[in-house]
C-alpha cells in the first residue's frame, strides 16, 4: 500500500513538473477557451440568443460552459500523452520498475486532476474579468467536485484510448471524431431544452452535458437538470472510465 | 549461484515466427557475457525475456535465482536495464531523470540523494546533472542511463546494443565505464551487440546468436583458437577450384568461400602460403591477392554462420530505423 501511494505520488511529481515546466501549453490551454469566451462570448453576448433563462446574459450562460470545454481538450490531451512516453521511450522506464500498473495509471489520472483544477480556475479568472457574473461563493467551491469529476473522467477515456492505438497517427482522428462532437453536444454553446429530438438525443449521450449542466447549476445558478442528477451520472462515467483505463493500460506491451 | 540460468528458453510470436527457438546458457556472477549476433537474431528477445518484459512461450529462465515468469517483480528489483532505444524523459533533467528512477524503487530520501551523488560521478556527468536531457549528446544519454541502471545497485545489468548509433570515441568511453562497473561492483553484465569488437573487447565469454539459436559460446580466445590456426584469405579468379585444391592440402582447414575469396584456415600461416600458391598454380587458378591474419569473432561468425554478419544486416527498414536513432542521439 505504501509503495502504491508512493508510485502514484511520483507520478504525480513528474507530471507536474512538466506542467508547470511547459509555459506554452499552459497558455496554449488558455488561449482557445479565453478566445471563446471574448469573441463568441462578446459577439452573442451584444446579440442576444433566445432560450436563455431570463435575466441571464449569453457570456454568464457560455462561462461554464468554456470551463468544461477547457478541462475536455487538456484532460484528453494528458491521458493520450502516454503515447508522446510510449514514443520516446520513457514508457519501458516506468514499465520495467518494481511498480503496479494501476498506480501509474492512478498518478496520471491524479496529475491531470490536479492541472484541470488549476486551469479551471484560470478561465473563471478570466470569466470574471469580462463580467461574469457567479452567484454564489459555496456553489463555486462545489464546483470544483465537477471541475475534478470532468477532468478524472477524460484523463482515463485518453489513457484507455492511448492503449488501445500504438503512435500518435490516431490522435488527430480522435481529436476531430470524439472530443469536438463530445464539446459541441454538451451544451456548452446553446441550451438544449428547444434542440430537434435527435440532437437532444445524442447530447443527453453524451457525458459532458451533465459536467457543464452541473458546472452551470453550481456558479451561475441555473441548469437544465438536477444538480445530483448530474453528479450521479458524471461520478458514475468517470468511475468507469478509470477502470477501463486501468485495465486497458495493464494489458500494453512495451 | 549462477547469476543466469536459462534452459531450453523460447519465444514464438504470433504465426509462428520463433525469435528464440530454445536457448540454454549460465552466467555466472561478476561475469561480463555478451550475445553477438545480427540484427533479429534473437538477442532482443532473448534480453526481453530475463528482464521481464516479455513472457516466455517455453523453458525457464533464473535470473539472480529466480524464476522471471513466477516472479516478474523480485526479479525487476534485482536487475537493472539499459534498452537499445533512448528511454529518458527529455522535458526532465539528468537529476530529476535519476530522482524518478529512484523514488520508483522505493529509496528514502537521504540514500536517493547519495546514489545520484554517486552514480553520476562515476560516468562523470555530475557539472551536466541540472540540465535538460535535451541539451545531452548521444554519448552522455547513454552514460546517464547507464547510470540509472545502476541506481538500485542491481546484481545484474542489462546492456541492450550500449554502443549503437555512437561514434568511436564516444563507444570507448563507454566500454571503459562498463568495465569500470564491472570490477568496482562485481555486477554481473549482459550484453548484446552486433559490433565483433565490442564482444572480443569487453566480454569474458560470448554467445554467437543467429535466428534464435546459440551456435557458439565460449571465450573469446577459446572460439578464435577454434577455428584451428591463422586465417589466410584468397582472392581469386575461380573460388570453387581453389577451395577444391585446397581441401586436399595437409593442416589446411575451414575453407569457406565468399564472392571470389576463398578464407582458410590453418597452422603458421604464414608458412603454408608458398606451398598454396604453388598449388594454386598448377591448377591454373590465378590469385589476385592473399591476406593473412589472426582470427578474429568476425571469422568465428563466419565459420558458423556461414556469412559475415554485414551480409545479414539491415533491409532498408532496418537501416532507416538505425539512422533515425542515431539522429536521436544526437
Amino acid at each position: 500500500m505504501g509503495t502504491s501511494l508512493n508510485a502514484i505520488y511520483i507520478i504525480w511529481l513528474r507530471e507536474m513538473k512538466k506542467y508547470v515546466r511547459n509555459k506554452s501549453r499552459l497558455v496554449g490551454n488558455l488561449a482557445m477557451p479565453f478566445f471563446f469566451l471574448a469573441f463568441l462570448g462578446m459577439g452573442f453576448n451584444s446579440l442576444g440568443i433566445s432560450g436563455l433563462p431570463a435575466g441571464m446574459s449569453y457570456l454568464d450562460f457560455l462561462a461554464p460552459g468554456i470551463v468544461a470545454m477547457g478541462l475536455l481538450f487538456s484532460s484528453m490531451f494528458a491521458g493520450v500523452s502516454i503515447l508522446w512516453d510510449r514514443q520516446f521511450g520513457f514508457l519501458k522506464e516506468i514499465m520495467v520498475a518494481p511498480v503496479g500498473r494501476t498506480s501509474i495509471v492512478i498518478g496520471r489520472i491524479f496529475a491531470g486532476m490536479t492541472s484541470g483544477v488549476i486551469q479551471a480556475f484560470f478561465i473563471l479568472g478570466i470569466s470574471l474579468l469580462m463580467g461574469v457574473r457567479i452567484t454564489s461563493l459555496p456553489g463555486l467551491l462545489a464546483s470544483v467536485a465537477f471541475i475534478m469529476l470532468i477532468a478524472m473522467s477524460f484523463v482515463g477515456l485518453g489513457i484507455s484510448i492511448a492503449s488501445r492505438i500504438q503512435d500518435m497517427h490516431g490522435f488527430q482522428l480522435i481529436m476531430n471524431f470524439l472530443v469536438m462532437p463530445t464539446f459541441l453536444l454538451s451544451g456548452a454553446l446553446f441550451p438544449l431544452d428547444r434542440l430537434p429530438a435527435w440532437l437532444a438525443g445524442l447530447s443527453y449521450i453524451d457525458p459532458l452535458t451533465y459536467g457543464v449542466d452541473g458546472l452551470r447549476a453550481l456558479i451561475t445558478g441555473t441548469s437544465h437538470l438536477p444538480v445530483l442528477l448530474d453528479l450521479g451520472i458524471l461520478g458514475g462515467f468517470c468511475l468507469a472510465m478509470i477502470l477501463l483505463a486501468t485495465y486497458l493500460f495493464k494489458k500494453t506491451e512495451v | 549461484m549462477k547469476a543466469i540460468e536459462v534452459r531450453n528458453l523460447g519465444k514464438e510470436f504470433k504465426g509462428g515466427v520463433k525469435a528464440v527457438d530454445g536457448i540454454d546458457l549460465d552466467v555466472n556472477e561478476g561475469e561480463i557475457f555478451g550475445l553477438l549476433g545480427p540484427n533479429g537474431a534473437g538477442k532482443t528477445t532473448t534480453i526481453r525475456m530475463l528482464a521481464t518484459m516479455t513472457r516466455p512461450t517455453h523453458g525457464q529462465a533464473m535470473v539472480c535465482g529466480i524464476d522471471v515468469t513466477e516472479n516478474p517483480d523480485s526479479v525487476r528489483r534485482c536487475i537493472g536495464i539499459v534498452f537499445q532505444d533512448p528511454a529518458l524523459d527529455d522535458q526532465l533533467t539528468g537529476r530529476e531523470n535519476l530522482d524518478f528512477h529512484a523514488r520508483m524503487y522505493g529509496m528514502p530520501k537521504k540514500e536517493r540523494e547519495e546514489r545520484i551523488k554517486e552514480v553520476l560521478g562515476l560516468v562523470e556527468l555530475s557539472d551536466r546533472a541540472d540540465d535538460l536531457i535535451e541539451k545531452y549528446s548521444g554519448g552522455m544519454k547513454r552514460r546517464l542511463e547507464i547510470a540509472r541502471g545502476l541506481m538500485h545497485r542491481p546484481k545484474v545489468l542489462f546492456l541492450d546494443e550500449p554502443t549503437i548509433g555512437l561514434d568511436t570515441q564516444t563507444r570507448r568511453v563507454i566500454w571503459e565505464h562498463i568495465i569500470k562497473l564491472n570490477s568496482a561492483y562485481r555486477i554481473t553484465i549482459i550484453l548484446t551487440t552486433h559490433y565483433m569488437e565490442e564482444a572480443d573487447f569487453l566480454c569474458g565469454r560470448v554467445a554467437i546468436i543467429d535466428r534464435g539459436r546459440i551456435l557458439a559460446l565460449d571465450t573469446p580466445v577459446n572460439l578464435k583458437e577454434s577455428m584451428g590456426g591463422d586465417v589466410i584469405s584468397l582472392k581469386v579468379d575461380n573460388a570453387r577450384r581453389m577451395a577444391a585444391v585446397a581441401k586436399k592440402m595437409k593442416g589446411v582447414k575451414h575453407y569457406k568461400v565468399h564472392d571470389s575469396t576463398v578464407s582458410l584456415t590453418a597452422k603458421d600461416g604464414g608458412s603454408r602460403i608458398p606451398e598454396i600458391i604453388k598449388a594454386a598454380e598448377k591448377a591454373h587458378i590465378e590469385i589476385t591477392s592473399v591476406d593473412l591474419h589472426k582470427p578474429t569473432l568476425e571469422d568465428v561468425f563466419i565459420h558458423f554462420t556461414g556469412k559475415t554478419i554485414r551480409e545479414q544486416e539491415p533491409g532498408a527498414g532496418d537501416r532507416f530505423r538505425e539512422r533515425a536513432r542515431a539522429m536521436h542521439r544526437r
